[in-house]
């Protein structure tokens, strides 16, 4: 315990060292990009800015008359603002107020999703929880819980300057520009954006209500990303490790990839350098958020190995049927209704009106997926399976979470039926084949499912939405819509997801084993860890010991 | 004094409670409780993985009763539980020595 206590403290150590380094000004600066807003004509930002932007921590400066031009249809113009603007001193005004409330909208629409998605939290500790056993409930939902406070430190000190530092700010929003410095190497002739290094600490100019926003819509979907290890590794992980693992993952793992894909990095530049379509498109984060999760899932319980039990001498899977069921079908209802922040909420814009088909394609998606769940389940063994229901429910809101601003409700269906069917063979493939026990499913609802939905957006996207996305002309357009090359970049943003974090997450969870033991003892295993790994007994009034053969 | 000690099947007990009563037994002791017989488990299907469930839920109901009322209860418990299919259960006779109610201290026929 003293040995990894040590750790933990070098850790923050090197993390907090890290800040001056990274934080230095004169890393490579690059212009403004729109983040994971979907700009439509509004408010990009002025090319010729030179100047440090200054933080406005209070908000009362942030949203004026630049933020009305161009929002809608009839909207003035930047010309119509100079050249009508003098003449009607009282309008321009107005225009002020009129642009600081629409800001403000798009804030308030932020910060409520992101209040939504924050809620997702309980909807998966119940989902875990009640998928596995009760002895081992009280640590299934500490894990669950601690992710939410341990990824918010990480993410705070580190993760979220690597993922946001060189976003260039959310032009929704109104601000945020101080997030102006991404780094970024040169190859082939072309910028390619790897970290950012703006916002260690939340500190200096990044003291910023408009950052602040931001902040809180990224920590909690990193969140969602560092929470869904712990259903695949339920049930034998030491707590300690997993405290490890909390920090690492939100501290540098998931903010490298979200920047390459959210904050400007290469992935996103696809489109603009490569002429491959709009670059890599995942509009929630199928990929960002659910691949990442899913693959890092992957590593975890592969190194981690099955609980006792799982598998026969032969290999053949033995059933460990979770306790609550109830608990559980509650927490995937939780997660579909936070996940209408996830979603929805992605567009960082109120004003944004593409959110009503949003919303209705995350619950179109979800809803056939639960249903071809069902009937392949029925199908093949004569019965609905209630977990295999509630797994593909969450696996089509997995697929839609890339597509859904792209697509038509068609397509939204047919990606959601197809996610139903791709999450029951991903459960048998990852046990029966791989013999990988994971006893919530994570890694098919989360991890091939990420990657279905990521690659639909290049079949399926329409061309309805995604004006001027990522820098490039024109809307998103998939494979059925005439654009190829969308397609190609969603292989690459898929393929480097898999390769990058399944090594890294690897390794790290092999050198962890090292230091701090992954695994818990085979007593107390089979005692339940709520004995050993936490000072709580998830029902203390009731012992139920199953041994399985 | 004799001891019936009925297993049956859970959803059942009412019926046996009711039937009990009608022929003046005035208290009864109720457990939850799992086994197998003849009957055996049966096999469940989890997340496409099979699992055996060795000991079915069944539900223990013990009550003590004048000698003379054996024939009448076991007659009154057959009709109240019987299903006619596998797994209804099975009612076992006991001799009991003593009784004592704890609060009068009354001994026998006056505790039962």
């Amino acid at each position: 315990m003293k040995r990894s206590l040590r750790i933990l403290l070098l850790a923050l150590v090197f993390l907090y060292g890290m800040v001056p380094i990274l934080g230095a000004d004169d890393m490579a600066s690059v212009p403004p990009l729109a983040g994971t807003t979907v700009a439509r004509t509004d408010a990009a930002p002025p090319a010729s800015v030179v100047v440090e932007p200054i933080p406005d921590p209070s908000g009362a400066a942030t949203g004026g008359a630049a933020d009305v031009v161009g929002v809608t249809a009839g909207a003035p113009s930047a010309a119509d603002m100079t050249n009508l603007g003098p003449k009607e001193p009282l309008a321009l005004k107005l225009a002020d107020v009129i642009g600081h409330n629409r800001v403000a909208v798009n804030i308030v629409w932020t910060l409520v999703c992101g209040f939504l998605v924050m809620f997702m939290q309980a909807g998966f500790a119940m989902a875990e929880t009640g998928f596995t056993q009760a002895k081992n409930a009280g640590h299934t939902m500490a894990m669950n819980f601690m992710i939410y406070a341990l990824g918010i430190l990480g993410y705070w000190a580190c993760g979220f300057a690597i993922q946001m530092g060189g976003s260039g700010g959310a032009a929704t929003l109104g601000g945020a520009t101080v997030l102006n410095s991404e780094f970024a190497i040169t190859l082939f002739g072309k910028s390619f954006g790897l970290f950012g290094t703006k916002g260690f600490f939340l500190s200096n100019t990044t003291y910023d209500a408009v950052v602040f926003t931001i902040f809180l819509f990224q920590m909690v979907f990193m969140d969602t990303t560092a929470t869904i290890p712990t259903g695949a590794m339920a049930e034998r992980w030491t707590f300690k490790s997993f405290v490890v693992y909390g920090l690492f993952i939100s501290a540098i793992v998931y903010p490298l990839y979200a920047n390459w894909v959210w904050g400007g990095g290469w992935l996103s530049q696809l489109g603009k350098n490569f002429a491959l379509g709009h670059g890599h498109v995942d509009f929630a984060g199928s990929s960002v958020v659910h691949m990442t999760g899913g693959v890092a899932a992957l590593a975890g319980a592969l190194v981690l190995g099955p609980r006792r039990g799982k598998f026969k001498a032969d290999g053949t899977p033995n059933a460990i049927p979770g306790h609550h069921i109830p608990m559980a079908m509650v927490g995937c209802f939780i997660l579909a209704f936070g996940w209408f922040g996830f979603n929805a909420g992605s567009t960082l814009a109120g004003g944004d009106l593409r959110i009503g088909v949003v919303a209705v394609n995350t619950m179109l998606a979800s809803a056939a997926a639960a249903f071809t769940s069902m009937l392949y389940m029925w199908n093949r063994y004569g019965k609905p399976d209630i977990s295999m229901i509630a797994n593909g429910f969450l696996a089509g809101l997995v697929a839609i979470t890339a597509p859904c601003a792209f697509v038509n409700s068609v397509a939204a269906v047919a990606i959601g039926a197809i996610a139903g069917i791709f999450l029951c063979l991903g459960v048998f493939f990852v046990e029966r084949v791989m013999k990988i026990d994971d006893p919530v499913g994570a890694i098919s609802v989360h991890g091939v499912n990420g990657a279905w939905g990521v690659l639909s957006v290049g079949l399926f996207a329409d061309g309805t939405y995604g004006d001027g996305l990522n820098g490039v002309a024109g809307t998103v357009k998939g494979l059925f819509y005439g654009d190829a090359s969308q397609f190609t970049a969603q292989l690459i943003g898929t393929a480097t997801n898999i390769i990058f974090v399944f090594v890294i997450m690897y390794v790290f969870f092999k050198v962890l084993d090292k230091f701090v033991p992954l695994r818990v003892s085979e007593e107390m295993e089979l005692a339940g860890l709520d004995h050993s790994e936490v000072a709580v007994n998830a029902y203390p009034e009731f012992n139920l010991n199953k041994t399985h053969r | 004094m004799k001891k019936i000690e009925a297993i049956i099947k859970p959803f059942k007990l009412d019926d046996l409670k009711e039937a009990l009563n009608a022929i003046g037994i005035k208290g009864m002791t109720v457990s939850e409780v799992k086994g197998f017989g003849r009957q055996k488990g049966h096999n469940e299907i989890y997340r496409g993985a099979e699992y055996v469930v060795d000991f079915v839920p069944k539900v223990k109901v013990e009550i003590v009763i004048p000698a003379a009322m054996v024939e009448q209860v076991i007659e009154t418990m057959i009709t109240a539980t019987r299903t006619e299919k596998i797994g209804d259960g099975k009612i076992f006779v006991l001799p009991v020595e003593q009784v004592c109610r704890i609060r009068t201290g009354e001994r026998d026929q006056e505790a039962i």
